[in-house]
């Protein structure tokens, strides 16, 4: 039904508020303070003054979380086909023009392989900034790539989530892009290889009701936005307003949906912690 | 006799009246005769309304408040139904029924959505709306198929999953997930059939199989008209033109590759001859079943996770 009119909204709504700017000096909408870009990088676009984590992308998540220099990207190229030849009140194939040349990307995720402390991952990592970072065939075959290189070579596979949910101008082809995903995780799984799942500001709709709620371990940045249906859909339907912190990280710790909540600079440590874990056979055990 | 009557079908409807009042005088010849030719009418009307039928006509169908629902399709396809109740978690959501049951001789696990016929009935099953609940009774009723190695069939026939607060609560997003996540790798086989609207993760949620069928006037997509309507044209007013845009029919699936066959209704929709769309829908669910249960279960696991991967449309 409507989720997808829930995540465009946060798309009206959340990205301008927390997408970090072009400009030397930024505001932080939550407290006030005045951040300069050389402190705003080397606090992982966090503010130091009251922690709220400012929307970035697949390559600050990269050079945040793996070791220097490791990535190495695939199919990054790839980009829709516009199966439907789809038309509202803009072509859908000028819509992704657009985001093409306003994000230099090529469509919402980018996938690749690298290291964490010298270990072997990889990585998808979403993009918001392209179109809400919603899933449509693209999206799809390269999370479904990026789970296909982890069962091959028995690697650990993390995918960073940042989505409005499905790409409604796919049409069904982008709602099958979660059974498409969640089918290659259940193959994964089945050959024992480990997946950590982060879930970033916003994770909804379709992503969230496939692969992001299917990690082994689900770790959640501060104070996101997680949920399937939006937050504005579901005042609707209930016609109530909604408690302070609903659909939030920590709501989601606390009704046991997420693993942990980590802050940014803590994120290298901690899912290299996790791959150390997934890696190791204790003496004795059989699989 | 339809209790409601959609525009498209007024003429037609309006004529097979005529025909009734005309049959108390059959008796007589020259009226005998003007039946005759008024039924050749009707089924000139019939073919040439329903050839031409838009994509929203074609939801409207999807909708009509007669067409047959799961509990229908039960009732008029099978035997021995034993009914199952709630995820063993939380409480039983009526939004979602299931159980045991034969068509024919072979026993299945049967699930779907369930929608209300009035209010009192719609407010009962939450209009077809599960909540996380629901996703989870479906998981546990598609274990107990795979412990005594029964096929599944799934109808699906919702408007979306419940977008509520408690949904969100309990995970809503995490049982859609599960689910597709389990259904991937049930080592049983799994025949899905959308026999009315197939709204979204909501209906996907029960959608993951070896054989995707559609009944000719569903429809199957990531969001409704409306609702597409409202985000992309920022009104309401437009779903027609999002259904088009859309290419959500039965037709359409199949040509995107999405589903495997198309499932012919009765002249007029469901609704008009729910027991003929039954027998129709019976007779290809035991095709397909008959068809799966010569593959070994590594095989047609394999091709289910082929099957999906499969779709999507990506240059480069
Ligand atoms: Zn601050």
């Amino acid at each position: 039904m409507a989720w997808f009119k829930r995540s465009k909204e946060n798309i009206a709504s959340e990205t301008q508020k927390k997408e970090v700017p072009d400009g030397l000096w930024t505001k932080c909408e939550q407290c006030g303070e005045i951040i300069h870009r050389t402190e705003l990088e080397k606090s992982q676009f966090t503010c130091a003054k009251c922690g709220a984590h400012f929307r970035i992308g697949s390559k600050e998540y990269v050079g945040i979380i793996l070791d220097e220099g490791s990535f190495k990207e695939y199919d990054r190229r790839m980009r829709s086909g516009d199966p439907l030849k789809f038309v509202d009140t803009k072509r859908y194939r000028d819509r992704v023009s657009e985001a093409m040349k306003k994000s230099k990307l090529h469509d919402a995720v980018c996938w690749g392989t690298g290291t964490i402390e010298k270990q072997p991952i990889v990585l998808a990592a979403m993009d918001f900034s392209f179109i809400g970072g919603s899933m449509g065939s693209v999206v799809g075959e390269k999370i479904g790539r990026a789970i296909d290189k982890a069962f091959k070579t028995k690697t650990t596979l993390l995918i960073i989530s940042s989505s409005g949910g499905a790409r409604m101008m796919e049409g069904a082809l982008s709602l099958m892009q979660m059974a498409k995903t969640s089918a290659k995780l259940a193959r994964l799984a089945e050959a024992g290889v480990g997946f950590v799942s982060l879930l970033t500001d916003p994770t909804t709709g379709g992503v969230t009701a496939s692969y992001a709620m299917l990690g082994d371990v689900i770790i959640a940045e501060p104070g996101a936005l997680i949920g399937f249906a939006g937050p504005r859909v579901i005042k609707q339907t209930i016609g109530k307003d909604l408690p302070p912190g609903f659909q939030r990280s920590e709501f989601l710790l606390e009704h046991g949906f997420v693993d942990m909540i980590v802050h940014r600079k803590d994120l290298h440590a901690e899912i290299s912690r996790l791959v150390r874990y997934f890696s190791t056979r204790s003496p004795g055990s059989h699989r | 006799m339809a209790k409601m009557v959609l525009d498209f079908e007024k003429p037609i409807i309006e004529l097979e009246q005529k025909i009734e009042e005309m049959r108390r005088y059959a008796g007589n010849p020259d009226i005998a005769a003007e039946i005759v030719k008024i039924e050749v009418r009707v089924n000139q009307l019939q073919q040439t309304i329903y050839a031409g039928l838009t994509r929203w006509q074609k939801v409207q169908l999807a909708r009509h408040p007669d067409r047959p629902y799961t509990l229908d399709y039960i009732s008029l396809m099978t035997k021995d139904f034993v009914e199952l109740h709630g995820d063993r978690s939380f409480r039983d959501d009526h939004a979602i029924v299931g159980g045991f049951a034969r068509l024919d001789d072979v026993a299945v696990m049967i699930i779907g959505h369930q929608k209300g016929r009035d209010t009192k009935s719609n407010v009962y099953r939450n209009f077809g709306m599960p909540n996380p609940e629901g996703y989870r009774k479906a998981l546990r009723l598609m274990k107990l198929a795979e412990k005594f190695r029964m096929p599944v069939v799934t109808l699906l026939d919702t408007p979306g999953a419940y977008p509520g607060l408690e949904a969100e609560e309990r995970g809503q997003a995490e049982a859609i997930a599960r689910n597709l996540f389990e259904m991937a790798r049930l080592r049983v086989p799994i025949v899905v059939a959308i026999i009315g609207e197939g709204a979204s993760g909501g209906a996907l949620g029960l959608g993951v199989g070896d054989r995707i069928l559609m009944m000719e006037n569903s429809w199957y997509s990531v969001i409704s008209p409306e609702s597409c309507s409202s985000i992309l044209w920022r009104s309401w007013e437009f779903k027609e033109q999002a259904a088009e845009a859309l290419q959500l029919t039965a037709p359409d699936l199949k040509k995107q590759g999405i589903i495997d066959d198309i499932v012919p209704e009765p002249k007029g929709g469901a609704h008009r001859n729910p027991e003929q769309a039954a027998r129709v829908l019976k007779e290809t669910l035991l095709q397909e079943l008959k068809a799966l249960a010569k593959v070994k279960p590594e095989k047609f696991l394999e091709r289910r996770i082929e099957k999906f991967s499969k779709m999507g449309v990506w240059v480069g």
